[in-house]
């Protein structure tokens, strides 16, 4: 048996390459979301150690983005919204990735637990696990779910923000948890509605691959029911004020309504991708007037209901 | 040409093209100047928490 040892071809990645792989964009969400749950905490924080703890949550995030974009090159490949990525447009090698992302996700979680929160570090350390091991090894090849249960990742990154403040957690940032848990189900089915082939072709069973465009638009609509109310729950519960609560209710009724009018399109996607557009804003929207109300002072503090041990 | 000649040489080993060259160079400099900022932050937290730098909540 002869062995044949191959020589690594030398890389030609450039670091916009490796900022690509961090996912930028997915990246800002997070950290604009941690920045709500880090201001919504009662408590004081040092700005430097705050933003500490936005920049550890955000190279988290984008270790985790990273990591995902290793595992998935082969789909990626298959996808034309994807086939560009670094990897499978063939500038950085799949191990050039791994290590990267391993990399960054060890230094964001151990500078924020030595610097920060050590509970906050643990729940980092958790949101890059799941979104890694449950989300993109585990479920998104196997289950049409993938996005539900893998949201929860997503959905993390306000926890986090209110964990470096406060040690622990309580019943605002699970609020906050919550819209965006919700907020994810619709937000990626309408991509996939009018992506549904290109999911296909890759092999990953989204819903509309699976279970077909009709029962997607329904689950579409009930998600969204859900999520109008739960959006609205901060001011509902008294730690927002009225500015929040009204362009939540605005903001839930026009979700909704495209939701409604996604539910009864039959030709074209041309409501599928409106809704997609409008639920980034939709998401941006009350969390944007989240951090308004807290700086105009309309929140009223000392709901907390502690969770957890700590100062 | 004398085959032997060239058997004699030692193994040369990746020699990098300039294009590689230019792209180690900036990932080289990427990598030095986030450890630099590394040690930056890790200077302006201590200088802001005084002596109890590693005093954190949970």
């Amino acid at each position: 048996m002869s062995v044949t040892l191959a020589r690594a071809e030398p890389s030609l990645a450039g670091v916009g390459d490796y900022i690509e792989l961090m996912k930028p964009r997915v990246m800002s969400l997070v950290v604009f979301t941690a920045l709500v749950g880090l201001v919504l905490a009662p408590g004081h924080m040092h700005p430097v150690i705050a933003f500490t703890a936005l920049l550890c949550i955000a190279v988290g995030a984008g270790a985790a983005g990273a990591l995902n974009m290793w595992y998935d090159a082969d789909i990626d490949a298959r996808m034309a919204r994807t086939a560009g990525r670094p990897i499978p447009a063939g500038r950085l090698a799949p191990g050039e990735a791994l290590a990267f992302g391993l990399t960054l996700a060890g230094f964001s979680v151990v500078v924020l637990g030595l610097l920060v929160s050590i509970f906050a570090a643990l729940l980092l350390a958790v949101t890059i696990g799941f979104y890694v091991g449950v989300y993109t090894i585990w479920l998104k090849r196997v289950t049409p779910q993938n996005i539900v249960i893998g949201g929860a990742a997503g959905a993390l990154p306000p926890m986090i923000g209110w964990a470096a403040v406060t040690g622990g957690v309580a019943l605002e940032p699970l609020v906050l948890f919550l819209i965006v848990f919700l907020w994810t189900p619709p937000h990626f089915w309408a991509l996939s509605l009018y992506r549904a082939n290109d999911y296909a072709q890759a092999g990953v069973p989204m819903l509309p691959v699976v279970a077909g465009a009709t029962e997607t638009r329904r689950q579409i609509l009930r998600y969204t029911l859900v999520l109008a109310p739960v959006g609205a729950a901060p001011w509902l519960l008294g730690y927002a004020g009225p500015l929040y609560g009204i362009a939540a209710s605005l903001a839930g009724m026009a979700m909704i309504a495209l939701a409604i009018r996604v539910r009864g399109e039959q030709r074209g996607h041309a409501a599928s991708k409106q809704m997609f557009s409008f639920s980034i804003l939709y998401l941006f929207l009350p969390f944007a007037m989240l951090l308004v109300d807290r700086m105009a002072g309309g929140a009223l503090p000392g709901l907390s209901i502690r969770l957890s041990a700590g100062g | 040409m004398d085959n032997r000649i060239n058997e004699d040489k030692p193994d040369p080993g990746i020699r990098l093209t300039e294009q590689q060259q230019r792209a180690r160079r900036a990932r080289s400099i990427a990598i030095a100047i986030s450890l630099g900022l590394l040690v930056v932050l890790f200077y302006i937290v201590t200088l802001v928490k005084g002596p109890g730098v590693l005093e954190r909540p949970l």
